[in-house]
């Protein structure tokens, strides 16, 4: 029977990380880390799990130290956010090329600077070329779930590629939220043993990993082949989300489609701004307009193909981005949204709105105003400027 | 098991293990690194206390040794770096510009 709790996003992970319970958890443990692996140093300290817990003096160190750990054939989970996993920017490579079944919680708020601490995606925006499944989730529920299922899709043996579970900074991370848990051994049944896809630790059997590609050349190729595995992990991803289904009750896809069917304008987003968007639809729809929202889940691999068929018909979009990329033609969710809607015609009018940077707060208010502008768009007005700030003083 | 790469530079996308993990160790011996050295140590047997320190300081296995007697120099991997002429405390080995 699943129990009810009231969590944090962060202890929910940490619960969720206990019932996994990793071989190794290798992580620095002062700030900008977050409380998942303070709370889950506890469950060690009570003898509640069987993993070595390796406190390092960096965020480098301590995805190098899952990286080794992962390589000798252990489940390994750990988290970190921003700055961290800036400084842990090498090893993500590393640890993708090595195809190492590692999970990461990466907890969103912004890269310094100005100083600030606060939710934004900049961070797992800036590591999405680096090899690495990225999952965003709404609420803490999700977060929940999402770490049990990045245990069982990244040690998928036609995946083998890490997984970063990316919850929103304070607003997931550090508010209590209401959840359902799995019991113990149901959740221990859904994860698994883990089947170490290489060890190092087998004398009989040695290996190289990490090899140097010299001047053989099998680099480009081997790029593609992690190209194509992350392609391949999409029909994974959903499967392993169904059969989560079945446990919990709660299934998973790689984008979740909400009142889409009919929608004549639809905002796409990440991360808990989904919740603020759900309500304002319903609002609208109560008021006769026919609104939309496409949840992503999955950024890493990104559904371009199941993006334009969902979001075929709408008249306008908004694709909303809580991170800035100076110097390009809007943020990395528009330029991809619009860039997967491209070839399909009619060509929808895509917008970006570009909001929350730094944690500045985005409200109902906010998102009915991407809606109406939509509406304008949908009913024939100009699209003007397509590149908009959202909540932003100028 | 053995890693057959005879013809890895026809290799095409699909033919490597994930990861391109090898599996196979000390892979590294296949690999000449040799001729990336533009100094080259040179030993002197008669000056040579075989006290280990060239091998214990050596970053790759270019000290040859057997039953603790050092036996030369593995050209085919040593790079030139030069640790082994500095930590030498007979002055055995010698750093000689490479001859082309």
């Amino acid at each position: 029977m699943a129990k009810t709790v009231a969590l944090t996003g962060n202890v929910a992970c940490a619960q969720a990380m206990r019932q996994a319970d990793p071989d190794v958890v290798a992580a620095y443990p002062i700030t900008p880390q977050t409380t998942i692996v303070e709370e889950f140093s506890t469950y060690v300290a009570d003898g509640l799990v069987n993993t070595e817990y390796v406190t390092v003096e960096s965020e480098h160190s301590a995805l190098s130290a899952c990286i080794g750990a992962s390589a000798a054939g252990s489940r390994v989970i750990t988290a970190t956010a921003s700055q961290g996993l800036a400084l842990m920017w090498e090893e993500l490579y590393i640890a993708s090329s090595y195809r190492l079944p590692i999970i990461m919680h990466n907890v969103n708020r912004t890269l310094s600077g100005p100083i600030n601490i606060h939710c934004d995606h900049q961070d797992s925006m800036g590591a999405r070329d680096s090899g690495w499944i990225q999952l965003f989730c709404e609420n803490a529920q999700e977060a929940y779930d999402t770490t049990l299922l990045a245990v069982r899709i990244a040690e998928d043996h036609r995946v083998k590629l890490p997984v970063m579970v990316c919850l929103d900074g304070f607003i997931i991370s550090h508010a209590i939220d209401r959840l359902d848990m799995l019991d113990d051994d149901d959740a221990a049944k859904f994860v698994g043993e883990f089947d170490a896809p290489i060890t190092m630790l087998d004398p009989e059997n040695p290996i190289t990993v990490g090899p140097f590609d010299g001047l053989h050349g099998f680099f480009f190729e081997f790029r593609r082949d992690q190209e194509l595995a992350m392609l391949g992990s999409q029909s994974v991803i959903e499967e392993i989300g169904q059969e989560y289904g079945q446990v919990s009750g709660r299934e998973y896809g790689l984008y979740e489609a909400y009142k889409l069917d009919d929608a004549e304008v639809a905002i796409i987003v990440l991360g808990s701004t989904a919740g603020t968007t759900r309500v304002v639809v319903d609002k609208l729809r109560e008021a006769g307009v026919r609104a939309g929202l496409l949840k992503l889940r999955s950024f890493r691999p990104f559904p371009a193909e199941a993006i334009a068929k969902e979001l075929a018909g709408v008249k306008a979009v908004a694709a909303m981005d809580r991170s800035l990329s100076p110097g390009q033609i809007g943020a990395p969710l528009f330029q991809e949204v619009r860039s997967a809607l491209y070839d399909h015609e009619p060509r929808t009018p895509v917008l970006n709105y570009i909001y929350g940077l730094g944690g500045r707060d985005v409200s109902l208010a906010n998102i009915e105003q991407v809606y109406n502008d939509l509406s304008q768009i949908a009913e024939g007005e100009p699209v003007g400027s397509v590149i908009r700030y959202l909540g932003l003083k100028e | 098991m053995s890693w057959d790469f005879s013809n890895i530079k026809e290799w095409k996308v699909g033919d490597h293990p994930a990861g391109v993990t090898i599996p196979e160790g000390g892979t590294a011996h296949q690999y000449n690194t040799g001729g990336w050295r533009s100094e080259k140590p040179e030993w002197f047997e008669d000056r040579c206390t075989h006290c280990m320190i060239c091998w214990v300081f050596c970053p790759d296995t270019s000290i040859e040794v057997e039953d603790e007697k050092m036996l030369g120099i593995d050209y085919d991997h040593c790079k030139g770096c030069g640790i082994c002429a500095e930590e030498c405390p007979v002055d055995a080995i010698e750093m000689k510009e490479e001859e082309k």
